[in-house]
């Protein structure tokens, strides 16, 4: 699986420049201040796979994405599609060559779709973009495809977004990201906007597109039920590095990073009752002044002395594609 | 048999034609029943507004047709029939409704040929005004940065000057420019220049401040992931977004360009008194005003306050019925 990997993304570091302006800063003898959002993030996304990725708000899930198809450029790092370095210097039409391969489910599907835009128009604007019709009725054959392809209507698309639910928009988002005959989907928490009957009815709709057009997935969510649905490889992350990355079933069996055991014994759910369940105490650092060492340590009960100094790197222990970032765990104290 | 398979024809044509035919309805009748409409019809002044000022624009527009007397033809105005007072006053002349002026002219007919001046001067300066402050406008906000810095701070100097003085200035510095090759319709032009560019603040900042909130939205990052370029994301992804409140102002800015054109003609800048508009007419007769003849300044100045009233409260209503948060 991994030589055949689709998407490989390599050491992927992504640092925004947070300062207030040159001139306050003078005044206020403040020095640069930097937010590193993702730090050190590897992982590859192989042919028909789902490959998720969880963590809490500000842990660098939406950076990642963003990264992975292109819309934000790394601060150092490498993301490949089949092989094919993004950020190579590479002419136009190899770019947008590339482009076409790669398509992204945005999260909030009131804003990802113009509004003054009717819908065939905004489904179409792929296939113009990267001229895949010779003319306006091949254009509008393939749009009505689409709509049909995702559960909709082809009349719906005369209609303007507004005309639609939650759940619908969606399906329009799908149809838009498909009319470019993309391999790889990135879906930056495609459902967490929805309400959850819909949720499902989408989750479902993106398996089974899966399953018909031979789609990549990188699924990024903080819901780990929708993630344990859909994934087959969940990489957790927590203030901009993965801690933990592992196949679905077995991150679920047997969580190894304190993290994952912590997030999965405060999760509610009916199949792991039994287990006590304790929220995780404290909040999230700050990313601006992160704790040295690990990042997790001052929240984690299994916390020691390495841990306070050194950053514990993503180590695989067993020959099954599993790796925990902890100290504890290669100590062997867990 | 025949008529089963004469009424297949029609009925496998019929949706086809009825989706076309019904498309255009559908969205006349969507007008009938939009919001827009009612709170239109809800408001009487509204209403009397837009009455008054359909009349004024029509009767600008059909000046050639409905007018008396052409006040551009030299060979019909005698000085005989100066100063003349109007028809119902005493030494009136009936072929004179509303009096003359001191060549001679009808006051009626050079009303409406002077409407006629005044408005295209401001709709074209609107024209200009919001075709330039959308552009930068757009530009600032999509690319931001030092772009943007550089747009709005020319902006909110150009904003510390009345918008009267910047029209002067431009004229000025356009009529000096001019001097030596004039043209024809020059006077017009730079007037058109000089409004245009003192009004294009309002626009830019207004489709900055849009284009700011929309240019951070999902489907612009959709239309980025695609490879498409900047321009064509400002002006087909954006700009449709930003129109509603570019009308809004542009509704209101007509009848301040109408009222500083005719602030510039009054000034004596403005157009010339052999092609009047409201403003020279104004100037014209303000001369007259203290030797008895009001009617020279009072029928052009009556047209210009409602005009301007008129296309206001038109701004107004739209700034108001367009607003979602005082619906």
């Amino acid at each position: 699986m991994t030589r055949a990997a689709l998407v490989e993304a390599k050491s992927l570091t992504r640092v925004f420049d947070v300062s207030k302006p040159w001139l306050s800063r003078l005044i206020e003898r403040e020095p640069k201040a930097y937010l590193k959002a993702v730090t050190n993030v590897s992982f590859s996304v192989g042919r028909r796979e789902t490959v998720a990725l969880v963590g809490e708000s500000g842990s660098g899930k939406s950076t990642v994405a963003r990264m992975t198809v292109g819309l934000l450029t790394p601060t150092a790092g490498s993301v490949t599609i089949d092989g094919i370095d993004m950020w190579a210097p590479a002419g136009a039409s190899e770019r947008q060559k590339l482009r076409r391969r790669l398509q992204m489910i945005f999260q909030d599907p009131f804003a990802s779709l113009n509004p003054r835009w009717r819908v065939d128009r905004i489904v179409a604007d792929p296939i113009k973009a990267f001229g895949l019709a010779k003319d306006g009725a091949q254009i509008r054959h393939r749009v009505g495809e689409l709509l049909t392809l995702v559960g909709l209507d082809p009349a719906d698309g005369a209609k303007y977004p507004h005309e639609f639910s939650g759940g619908q928009r969606q399906r329009i988002c799908i149809a838009r990201a498909l009319s470019s005959n993309p391999e790889f989907l990135v879906c930056d928490e495609p459902t967490s906007a929805l309400d959850v009957s819909v949720q499902a009815q989408i989750l479902n709709l993106m398996r089974d597109l899966q399953d018909r057009l031979g789609l990549s997935y990188l699924f990024i969510s903080h819901n780990l039920a929708v993630v344990r649905h859909m994934a087959t490889r969940i990489g957790v992350m927590y203030l901009g590095r993965i801690v933990e990355m592992a196949p679905a079933a077995e991150l679920f069996a047997a969580p190894r990073h304190p993290y994952t055991r912590l997030l999965l014994d405060a999760l509610p759910d009916l199949g792991m009752t039994g287990r006590p369940r304790r929220p995780i105490e404290g909040e999230i650092p700050n990313p601006i002044a992160p704790p040295p060492g690990c990042a997790f340590h001052p929240r984690c009960p299994w916390a020691f002395e390495p841990c306070r100094v050194d950053v514990p790197a993503l180590m695989t222990k067993d020959g099954n594609g599993r790796a925990a970032a902890c100290h504890a765990v290669v100590a062997g104290r867990i | 048999m025949r008529n089963a398979a004469d009424s297949t024809v029609p009925a496998s044509a019929a949706p086809r034609t009825g989706a076309v035919a019904s498309a255009p309805r559908s969205r006349f009748a969507a007008f009938l029943d939009s919001d827009l409409l009612h709170s239109f019809l809800r408001s009487r002044l509204v209403v009397l507004a837009a009455l008054v000022s359909v009349a004024i624009v029509g009767a600008a527009v059909l000046a050639p047709v409905i007018a008396p007397h052409d006040p551009y033809d030299l060979k019909s105005l005698s000085l005989l029939d100066a100063n003349t007072p109007p028809a119902w006053e005493k030494g009136g002349d009936p072929n004179y409704l509303l009096g003359t002026d001191d060549q001679g002219r009808d006051i009626l007919s050079t009303i409406l040929y002077g409407t006629r001046s005044s408005l295209a001067i401001g709709f074209c300066s609107v024209l200009l005004a919001s075709a330039l402050g959308l552009s930068l406008g757009l530009w600032a906000g999509y690319v931001g940065g030092r772009v943007d810095t550089v747009i709005m701070r020319i902006a909110d100097v150009q904003l510390t000057f009345p918008a009267i003085l910047t029209a002067l200035l431009i004229d000025g510095v356009a009529l000096a420019i001019l001097r030596h090759h004039t043209v024809e319709g020059g006077k017009f032009s730079i007037l058109v220049l000089a409004i245009g560019l003192s009004f294009w603040v309002q626009y830019a900042r207004t489709v900055r401040g849009v284009t700011l909130v929309e240019r951070n939205k999902e489907y612009v990052e959709a239309a980025r992931l695609i490879g498409i370029g900047p321009l064509k994301i400002m002006f087909q992804h954006i700009l449709p977004n930003v129109l509603g409140p570019v009308l809004v102002i542009a509704t209101i800015n007509l009848a301040l360009a109408i009222i500083t054109e005719a602030t510039l003609s009054f000034l004596g800048v403005g157009l010339p008194p052999t092609e009047p508009s409201l403003g020279t007419m104004i100037q014209v007769g303000n001369k007259y005003l203290f030797s008895g003849s009001w009617w020279m300044v009072a029928f052009p100045g009556l047209t210009l306050a409602l005009l301007a009233l008129a296309v206001n409260l038109l701004g107004d209503w739209l700034r108001d019925a367009l607003n979602p948060k005082l619906r």
